[in-house]
């Protein structure tokens, strides 16, 4: 349940941002439950928030999530049924779950993959109420709750650079090309052009 | 386009939207094995995806990069991964270093 927690303090946090951008009280609440992105989410509110219009928020809110994509096709042997039932399995891909269910090798748990997204469904969704009722009270910079989502992805990290050398180089390659591209690019851009690092498993082409 | 209008298009878009980018990749390719070139990619790309949105998540603030409070308390819940405490423990500890600094 661990990864519920960080789920839910993001959420109270949409809240509170949605709130205090005058979107009301349900609009935040329904976009937590039909988008369920919370880069996706705060990505419109990012691009609403600063004057830009719908159609910027769009394009903002897919260059985030376009890494899902990716995500979908390493888990899409995984999945079972038809064409609809994969469709509605696939939408388990959040990054938390997909690192979790990640089991080395290109091969993914799809139990791990559902199981562990269902209670940050229910994170998510009921966090965003919490904080567009009672948001105005709660700082979450003060209580350093901004640490909870990137210190979360770095032990999944940690946990994942212990199976390799080749691991390393990756992390190495997409943390540079993402630093490098973060005040150059609109957000979502860096994360999708750090997969290049992932590209050096092509290497065991010449290597076999 | 009022407020309202914007939030309400935007929220109905990116839905579908988000919905069809996760779906593409299982739908359009069922339950066939990948080429063996393809799952040596994959089996990197969680490396690479979460160095980014580490990097992202700490450095990136309004456009620009940012080290502040916040960095400081990513590193210090990563100095204690690597001592290998357990998950909340690590977390805990880089949020209560981030509330410390900006209480000081």
């Amino acid at each position: 349940m661990a990864f519920a927690l960080p789920t839910f303090v993001l959420a109270i946090s949409f809240g509170v941002l949605a709130r205090s951008l005058d979107w009301g009280v349900v609009a935040p609440i329904v976009a937590s439950a039909v988008v369920f992105s919370g880069s996706g989410q705060f990505a419109v509110a990012d691009v609403l928030g600063a004057g830009g219009s719908a159609l910027a928020a769009i394009v903002a809110a897919v260059l985030v999530n376009a890494r899902f994509a990716v995500m979908g096709v390493a888990v899409a042997s995984t999945l079972e049924g038809g064409p609809l039932r994969r469709a509605f399995e696939a939408q388990a891909t959040v990054d938390a779950s997909w690192a979790l269910a990640n089991r080395g090798g290109g091969r993914f748990n799809r139990e791990m993959l559902i199981g562990a997204t269902l209670p940050q469904y229910v994170a998510w969704v009921g966090g965003t109420v919490l904080g567009v009722v009672a948001g105005d009270t709660i700082d979450a910079e003060a209580l350093g709750l901004d640490v909870l989502f990137p210190a979360f992805f770095l032990g999944l990290l940690i946990d994942e650079l212990r199976n390799g050398a080749e691991h390393i180089v990756a992390a190495g390659i997409a943390a540079g090309v993402a630093l490098v591209l973060i005040p150059f690019t609109p957000p979502g851009i860096p994360i999708i052009a750090a997969c290049v690092g992932a590209l050096i498993g092509l290497r065991g082409a010449w290597t076999r | 386009m009022d407020t309202l209008t914007a939030v309400w298009t935007s929220i109905a878009v990116v839905a579908v939207a988000n919905f069809a980018i996760k779906a593409a990749g299982p739908v359009l390719l069922g339950g066939r094995q990948l080429p063996r070139l393809v799952v040596d990619v994959i089996a990197l790309l969680a490396s690479a995806i979460l160095a980014a949105l580490v990097v992202v998540g700490t450095f990136s603030e309004g456009g620009g990069l940012n080290v502040d409070a916040q960095t400081a308390g990513v590193a210090v819940a990563g100095a204690a991964f690597l001592a290998r405490l357990p998950m909340l423990v690590a977390i805990a500890l880089g949020a209560v270093t981030a509330a410390v600094l900006r209480a000081i």
